[in-house]
């Protein structure tokens, strides 16, 4: 049995072979439908730029290890805030959230000292607190998600200074705190972690064509295989460079654990069928018996515990927590990430992997950007106008999609 | 009975059901059944009750008064639920797909093939999909792929869909309110002959319209209400087209099912109406 149901003319089929990549490539791009390619050829770009800027320092084995280490923190925050965008909801307090989660488990375990194990799992549930309080007033007095994370990032900055108290900022010495962000895996460790990664990310959808093909469905090949190849050899080539220097940083391995485990849920599971729904029409979910308020919490619930979790790699990076934890630009950060990588505003539009490459965008801009020494007025007008930038491709793309009825 | 050949037994029956809303009575006494393999066209003018009767049946409002069967025993349907287990599907005017979710996905949704149980069930594709493109193929539903957003198709592609879910389900009645209200010619051909296939494969049909070339062209039997009351119930092959605006606008007064119909200036009319429902019911 063939999938391709009567033919009507006014539809360009997918050919099959070199030729039917090509073409469908170019219809896709004429569309508006290109996934990722935007932020990847602004990765490229940005990278040259450096690059010739830094004069060969950008892309060197000790600051690509840098800037991978710098990335983990907000990249998991960014992994639940495209969850929320993927609702169509938004969720502005990520960012205090991971302070104050930190500054939870610090109180914990150097003050209190309550081992640094449960430490971490209370500061990790602190988040959990959170998202479900805040994900269950929003369902259930139906107040738009902006507001009440609004008043969250207001009240949980002042828990955060409330917890702290005198303790201004506060010194985490414990190994296995430290060791989340400070320890780099090498040698066969790392080979072996990129090529579990590889199997999934390059792997698993060839082998999905092929089993499609075996069922007799529609299964075009050449763009999984020639994607798989690209992605094998940017992978091993980033672990070969990062070998050369201190390795694979565990925050990174985290964070792309955490992406392939999103990912999965929500292209593969009926958890991810209903997120997406009810990003797309949540009326039309709620009729077909989706539970969309009990989802609406659970994403909250997820995206505070993330939040969390970022707090304490953040943390361990910094080696201390302090009163000025997860404000600032992380916030700000976290959601262009998610955006820049282009996951919609709108809801129902984006995927897990959008949290990857935006903060590779922003983390190579302000790593860049340190290295040339400019200031923190500059980096700021720079991450602002990038994030115009990816928004504004979004748009037209947008229009794309429109114009040719996506 | 009467000499109307084969009598069909009434699948679901609804008998002097009302409904109010405060001091509005949107339903009055109104009777109506569904006879698979049928498509039954229920019309009205503006605020005949229509979309009240649909809900009621949709289980979206529970009916004040009056008594539902289904299958000659009586059941009430008090939620959405309710009626869907029965084996009754509503496609609504608003289709209620995701466009940003494909063909396949949609018509799943809320029912995705999954293992394990629970939310974090893992889908299997390559089912759903080879399911897909057979109900689309029997239905003769054209579209481009099973795998494109919804958003790209055309409206009658749309509303294709929309009746395809309701019926890769086993549903044994399906309601269609206003189906083809927002397509174009060609497109409205599609989706007629989709309500005939339908009928075909031996379901019920009921078909809210206000436009009357469609319910000639596809219903068998049509209901006629006004002001929430009903008018009667008509053969569509014997009941004229003027006679049905008369029926609905008021013009001429209808003669309910069960009234006699001797004593009616219409007896003597070719809009004689139907005999009672429950003639085979016990």
């Amino acid at each position: 049995m063939s999938s391709t149901l009567e033919h009507d003319p006014r539809v360009v089929a997918e050919q099959q072979g070199l030729r039917g990549f090509v073409a469908s490539l170019g219809r896709r791009l004429r569309e508006g439908d290109v996934g990722q390619l935007p932020v990847l050829l602004g990765l490229v770009v940005i990278a040259i730029i450096f690059q010739r800027a830094s004069h060969g320092l950008f892309l060197t084995p000790f600051n690509m290890v840098n800037l991978t280490s710098q990335m983990a923190a907000v990249g998991t925050m960014s992994v639940g805030v495209v969850l929320i965008l993927l609702l169509g909801e938004i969720d502005l307090s990520v960012g205090i959230v991971s302070g104050m989660c930190a500054a939870v488990m610090a109180v914990l375990t150097v003050i209190l000292d309550v081992s640094p194990a449960i430490g971490l799992g209370l500061g990790i549930l602190t988040g959990t607190a959170v998202g479900l309080f805040q994900g269950a007033w929003i369902t259930l007095f139906g107040i738009p998600s902006f507001v009440v994370t609004l008043s969250g990032l207001i009240g949980w900055q002042g828990v955060l200074l409330h917890v702290l108290g005198r303790n201004g900022t506060i010194n985490l010495q414990d190994p296995l705190i430290l060791g989340l962000a400070n320890t780099y895996l090498k040698g066969a460790t790392a080979y072996a972690v990129a090529l579990a990664f590889l199997l999934y990310v390059a792997g698993g959808p060839i082998l999905a064509q092929l089993r499609r093909g075996r069922a007799g469905l529609v299964a075009p090949m050449s763009f999984v295989v020639a994607r798989g190849a690209v992605v094998s050899a940017a992978v091993l080539g980033a672990v070969f460079a990062l070998e050369r220097d201190r390795g694979v940083a565990l925050g990174l391995v985290f964070l792309l654990a955490l992406i392939v485990l999103m990912d999965f849920v929500l292209r593969r599971t009926r958890l991810g069928r209903m997120i997406y729904a009810i990003g797309g029409n949540a009326e039309a979910a709620r009729r077909a018996g989706l539970p969309v308020q009990r989802i609406r919490v659970l994403v909250f619930v997820l995206a505070s515990t993330l939040a969390a979790w970022g707090g304490m790699l953040g943390a361990s990076r910094l080696r201390a927590v302090n009163q000025s934890a997860g404000q600032g630009q992380v916030l700000l950060n976290a959601i262009a990430a998610a955006v820049i990588g282009g996951t919609s505003l709108f809801g129902g539009r984006g995927s897990v992997w959008s949290a990857l490459f935006g903060i590779l965008v922003i983390q190579s801009i302000s790593n860049g950007m340190d290295m040339l020494s400019l200031q923190n007025s500059i980096k700021m007008m720079v991450t602002a106008g990038v994030l115009l930038a990816a928004v504004t491709i979004d748009a037209i793309l947008r229009r794309g999609r429109q114009a040719s009825g996506r | 009975m009467v000499s109307a050949g084969i009598e069909r037994k009434a699948l679901l029956q609804l008998e002097g059901v009302g409904k109010r809303f405060g001091a509005v009575q949107a339903l009055n006494d109104v009777s109506f059944d569904v006879r698979p393999p049928e498509v039954v066209a229920l019309v009205g003018d503006n605020g005949a009750g229509k979309s009240t009767l649909i809900k009621v049946i949709a289980g979206i409002y529970a009916c004040d008064s009056g008594k539902i069967r289904w299958d000659g025993r009586e059941v009430s349907i008090r939620s959405p639920n309710d009626s869907r287990s029965l084996g009754i599907a509503t496609v609504y005017q608003d289709l209620a797909l995701c466009d940003n979710l494909d063909v396949v996905a949609n018509l799943f949704l809320g029912r995705e093939t999954a293992r394990p149980r629970g939310p974090l069930g893992v889908l299997d594709e390559i089912a759903m999909e080879s399911r897909a493109v057979q109900v689309l193929r029997r239905l003769s539903v054209k579209i481009p792929s099973v795998r494109i957003p919804i958003a790209s198709l055309s409206g009658g592609q749309r509303q294709s869909v929309a009746v395809a879910r309701s019926v890769l389900w086993d549903n044994k009645v399906v309601l269609l309110d206003e189906p083809t209200a927002a397509l174009g010619v060609a497109q409205t051909k599609e989706v007629l002959e989709l309500i005939k296939r339908l009928r075909d494969d031996g379901l019920g049909v009921v078909l809210i319209s206000h436009n009357l070339a469609d319910v000639f062209e596809v219903a068998d039997r049509i209901t006629v209400l006004r002001l929430g009351r009903f008018v009667g119930t008509y053969d569509a092959k014997t009941v004229g087209r003027e006679q049905l605006v008369a029926l609905m606008t008021g013009a001429v007064p209808g003669i309910p099912e069960h009234a006699d119909p001797t004593a009616s200036d219409l007896a003597a009319s070719t809009a004689a109406p139907l005999p009672p429902a429950g003639g085979t019911a016990p």
